[in-house]
């Protein structure tokens, strides 16, 4: 008893310090990045790359943290998108940011609707469940007019832009601080209910839900909670990625291939972690770009323009297959940021 | 930390406040090339349309590379030209427009061509800020040839409505007549998508007006089984299908037909139902269909005498297959690749032999004029209608041909057949008013010009 090894109760003051000073260079960097970043960028990268991270993290605290797979990604971005235009055609006094609200609502119902069956199925069949909330929101909003107002291209857009209060956000700098804002709120609710008893369950539930539900965990509950929560971020990434990013939307927007990518991102970044939404994202959208950037600089003119696009696909699908080898926990714990927490990130109840 | 973020997030609210946006002409970035005129093409070389899409980047290429080399660029301003993949989604569609809108090394663009539905949806409003004219030919949104409503968008030649207007014409032809027209019945097999769905409306005007039954069947996507379809079509026996399907349901349907023993010389196929892609492999079944284009197939126009002389056989032709040489493809390729120089050569005539910037090639679209004297000298004649547009009708054709499938090559059967364009606006002025009113927009006033 004369030595005990006590781990530091609380870490330095200096190192204190200088995480809040990141902390605040990384903030203000993240205001500033429209005055240091070109049109381009914002536009075409960071925006797009921004609403793919919310999806992920929104797809993640369902099958990353809660252990629900999931494949109707698309299908619940497409509720909130749609929710969005009706609420802005129907509804003009409702301002922007309670439309987007309550968009996300809709789909949070929405996924809570299509969550219902994770009590009773896992894994694969569950899969099935949310592929067929995929293919039926997609029948239902192009079957029925009324959704896309009855115009000829079946394409819907925001009838008076992205304006909130008598703000315009339709340029780069509004579009991008909106996005933001929003991806930024929702990262920290994502943070802090993982954080709480709701977290905590929900990784009872992915570890062993029979164990779960021994030591007192609502199941049933905790599972349905999971499915709206994660359908309620994914609407208002939905509604972002038709109208902050893309401008005019269809149901193609949010396909089987959007779901896949959603649930392609969470599985590169890292399943289980806030972060592997960020760095998963940035690897599926902006990996590619890199790749042609830099082909286009090397071989343009001297190759076959079609065989360079292909050995760029190509490239990034052995990308994809190496960074799994080499950590099949993704990203996130490759580059080693995710702190030990003891926690085990496994997908499957063993 | 998280106060922190909470803090960033306020200041993210407040500094939104201080920015508003204002529609601006974007500026063409500084580089050595500004004695250049700047040409991107947003190709998809991968992806399912990837098949199509070569011999129409090849077209495109080798006429900017035959203008550059023979007639020494355009008015004396050389052509510079970059592709982007767009893999035909919109996303990757809008990242190739935003790269690509302030020009390339100082060589500004003149009017931007999305080639793919989702993108030009998508860039239909950014490009009205940007001040950059969209040009989408023969596909797009419909109600856009409204100039008053879409000033920045232009569904160049033959829209969908334009189409259905035009296979009427030519049904009418082939029967002797429009009062032949009357009890007759039309089937329309369609793709139930929006594009498929464009041709209904202009179908009932036009059943009203000559008296034809009008007959509408789905094929639901993709359409790889239509078994019940051309059922339907045996049992309902109509005088002509229109086929509007695309991709893969074209040589389906085409071989369902056969096999209800439907007459395939009475099934015309749409825009995009109208290549050798569609016909080649339904086989034999396809041997006498017929399909209207805007750009048929043949490499007997003088343009193609012209490349074959200074860029086919000098081996400079971007085309892997020589056979495409002429392809219903290729040619769209070498049109979509004519309207650009024509547009920047309009332009030039009114601000100079230099450069054309976005702006004053949307002035160039809404006064773009081809006639024979001009589509001969360019060696377009009879490979592309003649072109009148104007700030209140941004199609400015209307015009078909219909092409016959010989089981080898297209073979042309009839001249440019007219749509019945005035029959059609007051069904696009009600669709742009519509669209005018659910996105707060007032009518541009165009009397003046």
């Amino acid at each position: 008893m004369s030595e005990i090894n006590l781990p530091a109760a609380a870490e330095p003051v200096d190192s204190i310090g200088l995480k809040a000073l990141g902390a605040a260079a990384a903030v203000g960097l993240l205001l500033a990045a429209p005055f240091l970043a070109s049109e381009y960028w914002i536009n075409a990268i960071i925006v797009p790359f921004l609403i793919l991270s919310l999806a992920g993290l929104g797809l993640n605290l369902l099958t990353g943290y809660a252990g629900q797979l999931s494949l109707g990604a698309g299908a619940f971005m497409m509720v909130g998108a749609y929710a969005t235009f009706s609420l802005q055609l129907r509804v003009p006094d409702l301002p922007l940011p309670l439309a987007l609200v309550v968009a996300g609502l809709i789909a949070g119902a929405v996924g809570l609707a299509f969550g219902i069956p994770s009590t009773r199925i896992k894994g694969f069949y569950l899969i099935v469940s949310t592929l067929a909330a995929q293919f039926f929101f997609e029948w239902l909003f192009l079957k029925f007019p009324w959704f896309y107002n009855g115009n000829s291209s079946a394409t819907i857009a925001l009838s008076r832009g992205l304006s909130f209060f008598g703000l315009e956000a339709n340029g780069p700098h509004g579009r991008y601080y909106l996005t933001l804002g929003i991806v930024a709120l929702l990262t920290l609710l994502s943070l802090n209910l993982i954080r709480g008893q709701t977290g905590r369950n929900w990784m009872a539930i992915r570890d062993m839900d029979t164990a779960a539900a021994v030591i007192g965990v609502p199941v049933f509950r905790a599972k349905l909670q999971a499915f709206a929560v994660s359908s309620f971020i994914l609407g208002i990434a939905g509604a972002l990625w038709a109208f902050a990013y893309l401008g005019s939307a269809s149901v193609q927007s949010f396909g089987l291939t959007r779901s896949y990518q959603i649930l392609f991102i969470i599985i590169i970044g890292g399943l289980g972690t806030i972060r592997g939404a960020y760095l998963g994202a940035a690897f599926v959208s902006l990996l590619p770009l890199a790749l042609d950037w830099l082909f286009q600089h090397l071989f343009s003119g001297h190759v076959d323009a079609g065989l360079l696009q292909n050995i760029q696909k190509a490239i990034f699908g052995i990308l994809i297959i190496w960074f799994l080898i080499k950590e099949p926990e993704g990203l996130a714990r490759l580059l080693g940021l995710r702190r030990a927490q003891g926690a085990r990130r496994r997908l499957f109840p063993s | 930390m998280f106060r922190t973020f909470l803090r960033g997030a306020i200041a993210v609210a407040a500094s939104a406040l201080v920015f508003t946006s204002t529609a601006q002409a974007v500026d063409t970035t500084p580089g050595p090339d500004s004695d250049k005129q700047f040409f991107p093409i947003a190709s998809y070389r991968v992806g399912p349309y990837a098949a199509s899409g070569a011999s129409i980047w090849a077209g495109i290429i080798d006429y900017y590379r035959y203008i550059n080399e023979v007639e020494g660029g355009i008015n004396g301003v050389p052509i510079v030209w970059q592709e982007c993949e767009t893999e035909w989604t919109a996303e990757k569609g809008i990242e190739c427009y935003e790269r690509f809108k302030r020009g390339l090394n100082g060589a500004p663009i003149a009017a931007y061509f999305p080639n793919g539905a989702p993108a030009a949806y998508a860039l239909s409003d950014r490009a009205a800020d940007d001040k950059i004219p969209l040009v989408t030919m023969a596909y797009g949104r419909t109600e856009a040839t409204d100039g008053r409503v879409f000033p920045y968008i232009f569904p160049v030649m033959v829209t969908f409505y334009s189409e259905a207007s035009a296979i009427v014409n030519y049904i009418a032809e082939r029967e002797g007549g429009f009062d032949k027209l009357k009890g007759k019945k039309i089937a329309t097999v369609y793709h139930d998508s929006a594009y498929g769905r464009e041709t209904l409306d202009p179908l009932a005007l036009f059943a009203e007006k000559y008296g034809f039954e009008n007959i509408q069947i789905p094929v639901p996507d993709p359409g790889s089984e239509q078994s019940s379809q051309w059922r339907q079509v045996r049992e309902q026996k109509p005088d002509w299908v229109f086929l509007r399907t695309w991709g893969v349901s074209t040589p389906v349907a085409i071989k369902s037909a056969q096999r209800f023993g439907f007459p395939v010389d009475r099934i015309i196929g749409d825009v995009w139902a109208s290549s050798e892609e569609d016909v080649i492999p339904a086989g034999d079944a396809a041997k006498g269909y017929l399909a209207l284009t805007p750009y048929p197939a043949g490499a007997d126009f003088e343009i193609h005498k012209r490349l074959k002389q200074h860029i086919i056989d000098t081996g400079k032709s971007d085309l892997r297959d020589a056979k495409a040489f002429g392809s219903v493809y290729y040619n769209s390729g070498l049109v979509n690749a004519v309207i650009s120089v024509e547009v920047v050569r309009q332009a030039q005539a009114k601000f100079g032999n230099r450069p054309i910037t976005g702006e004053e090639g949307q002035w160039a679209l809404e006064h773009l004029k081809l006639d024979d004297a001009a589509l001969e000298k360019a060696g377009f004649l009879g490979l592309v209608q003649n072109l009148q547009l104007t700030p209140a009708d941004h199609e400015g054709g209307g015009a078909v041909r219909v092409q016959q499938w010989t089981g080898e090559n297209w073979h042309l059967v009839s001249d440019w057949v007219q749509a019945d364009r005035a029959a059609l606006r007051p069904l696009i002025d009600a669709k742009s008013a519509a669209y005018a009113k659910e996105h707060g927009i007032t009518p541009r006033d165009i009397g003046t010009n």
